[in-house]
C-alpha cells in the first residue's frame, strides 16, 4: 500500500478511501462527451478538518484535487484532467442552521439540492431555495461554485447571488470563512458591507479552494404554484415578450423552450410562466396581470396561451424531468448543452444557430433558456442528445458545442460552466489585464497548481 | 373536396334569424341589424360577426330551419384567411392530432366503442355499464372527430380528414359505433351528412347506449339523492335532440338536476375554447357567471359530458366547492362501482 494511500485512510477512515477499479473507472467520467480521465485516488471526507489534512497532504506530496458534489456538470468539470485525488464532497451532507426570519440556511459542502428541498418542506414549509432543474442528487455548493440557476433565479438572480457565506479550504490547506461569518456567527452576506471575495471562489469551478460550507437565501414558500405556457411562432417577438413580462414584476420563473419533437412543439416557441400566491385571490390578479400583458399578441394572432391541464402536473415538477426524457429520444441516453449567458434580445440569433447546427451536423436538438434577474440576461441552453454507443454521434455533438461555444463568444456571450476547452477560448478571448488578473488571483490561492489542475489554466 | 350544403334562399327568408338574435357573445341593435349582418356572412361580405364569432357552436342549434350557420361562419372566415384563434395555437391543434399511427384497437366485430383522442374515455368506458363493448375500444387520431379544428376556422382540415375516419372505421367492418365523445357523435351525424359523406356504419349515441345498461341494471341501482348542475358541452349544439337524456339518466339514478339560468339554450361554454380564441376576460367572465349560477341553483355537484370540459372546468369547480365529475362516473356510482 503507498504511503499516501495510508495517509488518506489515517485521515477519513477505510471507507472513505478507494483506488479500487471499479471507483476509479466511475470517478474519472461525467455523463457529458468528454474523454475520461483517471483519478488516483477517491477520497470523501466526512468534516472540514478532514479536508484540511487532505489538502495538506496533497500540498506536501504535489498531488492534484479535484472537489466534486454530484459530477453532473456535463462539461466535465469533476473529470481529473491530471490525475489526483476526487474528493467526493456527498458525505458532508448536514444542515447546520436555517434562521426562518431572516431566511437563510447553512448547509455543508456536499448538501444536496434534495435534501435541503425535502428538510424544509418538513421543518420550514413556509420556506424555499432555488432548486436548480437537476437530479435532486446535485449539491447545492457545486451549484453556487458554477454559478447555477434555479426556479427563483427569474425573481432573485443567479443561484450564487444567493450565497450567504462561505466556508472555504484555500488550496494551502487555511480553512477561511467569508462574509458575516468571518467577523461574526451569523450568516447573512457574503460580502457587503465588507468588500466582497466571495468572487474568488464562485465561478471558479473548484480551482481556488474547496467549499465546506454554504450560507444561502431562502425565499417564501407560496402555498399556491401555477403555470401557464404561452406560444409564439415568431422568434424574432420572443425579446418583447419576454420584457412585457418581465416589466410586470410578478413572476416567478420564465423558461422559453423549443424542440422539433413532439410534433405538437413542432415551429413553435413555448414560454412557460411560473407564479405564485398564498389565496385564490393572489394567483387570479398574477394571473390576470400576465394575460393582459400578452394580450396584443392574441389580438394580432402571433401568439396565444396554450390549453395546459394534461401538461400541467409535470411543468409544475420540481425539479423537471423533462431534460433526461430528451437524453433518450435518440437512445442511449446521453445529452449534453451549451449553455452561455446572453442578452435576451440575443434570442432569436441563437434560436437560429441552434437550429442550423442540429442540421448540419445531424443531431437532435433542443433549446431551452431561463431568464435571470427579471430580464436582465438569460442562460439559452443549446442542447444535443446523443446515443452513448454511437461515438461517431458523440463527436458530432462535440463538435456541434464547440461551435456554439465559439458562437456565443462572437456574439458577446458568456459561457457557463465551460469546459476546460471552451474556458481556453474564454481566456483567448479575454482582455489581457483582466485575463492577469484571472492569473494573479489563482497564483496567489493555489501557488502549487493543485486545485482542479486543467481548468482556469492559465499559461 | 366536399363542400357546405347550405341553402341561402332559406336565411333569405329566415324572419326570426334566431341564429344571431339568440347569440350570447355578439351583440346586434335590432333583429333587422342581425338579419343584415349575417347575410353579409352567407354573401362572403365582411362582417362583425366573423370578427366577433367566439366558436360556441350554439347557433347551430338555435337555427330551426336545417341550415349551417356556424360552419359557414367557419368556412367563410377561413376562406378570407381569418383565424379565429392566435396562429401558433391554431397549427398546434393541427400538428397535435395528426395522424402518425399511433393509435389503439381492441377486439373489434361488429360494435366499437370509440374513444375519440380523449385518454379519459379508455376508463370511462369500462366497467358493467360497457361490459359487453369495452374490449371493442378504439382510440386515437386515426378515430378523432376532426371537429375542433372547426374552432380555429379550419374546416380544410376536417374536410380532408373527416373521410380518412370514416374509412378507418370501415375497414374495421363495424356495423356499429358508440361514440363517448358528444362531438364524435356530431361530427357523423350532422356535420359528415353536411358535407355530404356517407357512414358505412350506424354512429350510437353513448347516452342512448347508458339509458339501455341502466334499464338492464335497474336492480343494481341505488338512488344517489344527489343535486347536480350539467356543464353542457359546445357540440352538444349540433344533436340538441339528445340533451333530454341527460335528465331522464339523471332521473334513472336518483338525482336531481337542479334548475338554472345557464342550462338549456342558454347554457355556458366551458369557457377553454375562449382562452385561445379572446383572452383572459372572457374566459374568466364566463366561467365565473357559469360556475357561481351552478351554487346559487343549489348543486352539490357539476356534472360533465365532455372530458375536455372537465378538464378544463375541474380545478375552477373545486376550488368553489363542487365535486366535478363525469356522467359515467355519476351512473357507476349509482351501481356501487365508484
Amino acid at each position: 500500500m503507498s504511503d499516501i494511500l495510508k495517509t488518506l485512510i489515517e485521515i477519513v477512515g477505510p471507507k472513505g478511501v478507494s483506488n479500487n477499479p471499479e471507483e476509479i473507472w466511475y470517478y474519472s467520467r461525467d455523463p457529458g462527451v468528454l474523454e475520461a480521465h483517471k483519478p488516483d485516488f477517491v477520497v470523501a471526507p466526512k468534516t472540514t478538518e478532514q479536508v484540511q489534512q487532505i489538502v495538506l497532504l496533497a500540498n506536501k506530496e504535489n498531488i492534484p484535487i479535484v472537489p466534486m458534489g454530484n459530477g453532473m456538470s456535463l462539461t466535465g468539470l469533476v473529470i481529473p484532467l491530471k490525475g489526483g485525488i476526487v474528493l467526493d464532497m456527498k458525505r458532508m451532507n448536514k444542515i447546520l442552521e436555517v434562521n426562518p426570519v431572516a431566511r437563510y440556511v447553512v448547509v455543508e459542502g456536499g448538501t444536496s439540492q434534495g435534501v435541503l428541498k425535502a428538510y424544509l418542506q418538513k421543518h420550514y414549509p413556509q420556506l424555499r431555495h432555488s432548486l436548480p432543474d437537476a437530479p435532486a442528487a446535485t449539491t447545492i455548493a457545486a451549484n453556487v461554485a458554477l454559478h447555477g440557476q434555479g426556479k427563483l433565479t427569474q425573481q432573485y438572480g443567479f443561484n450564487s447571488d444567493m450565497v450567504t457565506g462561505l466556508e472555504v479550504v484555500l488550496p494551502t490547506g487555511k480553512i477561511c470563512r467569508i462574509g458575516s461569518p468571518s467577523i461574526g456567527s451569523y450568516w447573512f452576506s457574503k460580502g457587503p458591507s465588507l468588500p466582497d471575495i466571495s468572487g474568488l471562489f464562485l465561478g471558479w469551478l473548484g480551482t481556488t479552494g474547496i467549499i465546506t460550507k454554504v450560507g444561502l437565501m431562502l425565499y417564501p414558500n407560496k402555498k399556491f404554484r401555477e403555470v401557464e405556457l404561452f406560444v409564439t411562432d415568431r422568434v424574432e417577438l420572443i425579446p418583447e415578450i419576454l420584457y412585457k413580462l418581465t416589466y410586470i414584476e410578478l413572476l416567478e420563473d420564465i423558461n422559453v423552450w423549443f424542440a422539433p419533437r413532439p410534433l405538437v412543439f413542432k415551429d413553435t416557441f413555448q414560454i412557460t410562466i411560473y407564479f405564485t400566491g398564498d389565496d385564490e385571490e393572489e394567483v387570479e390578479f398574477k394571473r390576470k396581470m400576465l394575460w393582459n400583458a400578452m394580450q396584443q399578441y392574441i389580438d394580432s394572432k402571433d401568439g396565444g396561451f396554450m390549453s395546459i391541464q394534461y401538461l400541467k402536473e409535470r411543468l409544475l415538477e420540481m425539479p423537471q424531468r423533462g431534460v433526461a426524457e430528451f437524453a433518450d429520444v435518440p437512445k442511449g441516453g446521453g445529452f449534453e448543452y451549451s449553455g452561455p449567458i446572453i442578452p435576451i434580445d440575443h434570442f432569436p440569433r441563437y434560436a437560429a444557430k441552434l437550429v442550423a447546427l442540429a442540421q448540419r451536423y445531424n443531431l437532435l436538438y433542443s433549446g431551452a433558456a431561463r431568464l435571470i434577474s427579471g430580464g436582465h440576461s438569460m442562460m439559452f441552453a443549446i442542447s444535443f442528445a446523443f446515443n452513448r454507443d454511437d461515438k461517431g454521434m458523440m463527436e458530432r455533438v462535440k463538435q456541434a458545442l464547440d461551435e456554439a461555444t465559439q458562437f456565443a463568444l462572437e456574439q458577446g456571450g458568456i459561457p457557463w460552466k465551460p469546459n476546460f476547452l471552451e474556458q481556453r477560448m474564454i481566456l483567448e478571448r479575454m482582455d489581457p489585464n483582466t485575463r492577469d488578473i484571472f492569473k494573479t488571483i489563482k497564483e496567489t490561492l493555489d501557488p502549487k497548481h493543485i486545485m482542479n489542475p486543467g481548468n482556469w489554466e492559465i499559461s | 373536396m366536399n363542400t357546405l350544403r347550405f341553402r341561402e334562399d332559406v336565411c333569405e327568408r329566415c324572419p326570426t334569424i334566431d341564429c344571431m338574435a339568440k347569440c350570447q357573445y355578439i351583440s346586434f341593435n335590432s333583429l333587422e341589424d342581425a338579419h343584415k349582418e349575417w347575410m353579409k356572412v352567407v354573401y362572403g361580405e365582411e362582417s362583425k360577426i366573423l370578427q366577433q364569432c367566439v366558436t360556441c357552436y350554439a347557433c347551430e342549434e338555435y337555427c330551426k330551419r336545417g341550415n349551417h350557420p356556424y360552419f359557414m361562419i367557419c368556412e367563410q372566415r377561413e376562406k378570407k384567411g381569418m383565424l379565429s384563434a392566435p396562429r401558433p395555437i391554431t397549427n398546434q391543434w393541427i400538428n397535435m392530432t395528426q395522424m402518425q399511427g399511433k393509435f389503439f384497437v381492441g377486439q373489434v366485430e361488429e360494435k366499437a366503442l370509440s374513444c375519440c383522442l380523449l385518454p379519459e374515455l379508455l376508463g370511462l368506458g369500462t366497467g358493467e355499464l360497457f361490459k359487453d363493448v369495452q374490449q371493442s375500444q378504439v382510440f386515437g387520431a386515426e378515430f378523432m372527430c376532426p371537429a375542433v379544428h372547426s374552432h380555429f376556422a379550419k374546416m380544410s382540415v376536417i374536410k380532408e380528414r373527416l373521410p380518412v375516419v370514416i374509412e378507418n372505421f370501415h375497414k374495421l367492418g363495424v356495423k356499429e359505433v358508440i361514440f363517448l365523445h358528444d362531438e364524435c357523435y356530431g361530427t357523423f351525424t350532422v356535420i359528415a351528412p353536411a358535407y355530404g359523406y356517407e357512414l358505412p356504419f350506424k354512429p350510437v349515441y353513448y347516452m342512448d347506449y347508458l339509458v339501455q345498461r341502466l334499464t338492464d341494471l335497474k336492480d343494481r341501482i341505488k338512488p344517489l339523492n344527489l343535486k347536480v348542475a350539467y356543464q353542457r358541452p359546445c357540440s352538444n349544439r349540433l344533436i340538441p335532440d339528445k340533451l333530454v337524456l341527460v335528465k331522464k339518466i339523471l332521473n334513472m339514478i336518483g338525482v336531481e338536476l337542479v334548475e338554472r339560468k345557464y342550462q338549456g339554450e342558454n347554457a355556458l361554454c366551458c369557457g377553454e375554447i375562449f382562452r385561445a380564441v379572446s383572452g383572459y376576460k372572457l374566459a374568466s367572465d364566463v366561467q365565473n357567471k357559469n360556475i357561481n349560477d351552478m351554487i346559487e341553483a343549489g348543486a352539490e355537484y357539476c356534472v360533465f359530458n365532455c372530458p375536455a370540459c372537465q378538464v378544463s372546468l375541474s380545478e375552477k369547480v373545486t376550488k368553489k366547492g363542487l365535486k366535478p365529475i363525469h356522467l359515467i362516473d355519476l351512473c357507476k356510482m349509482a351501481i356501487g362501482e365508484k
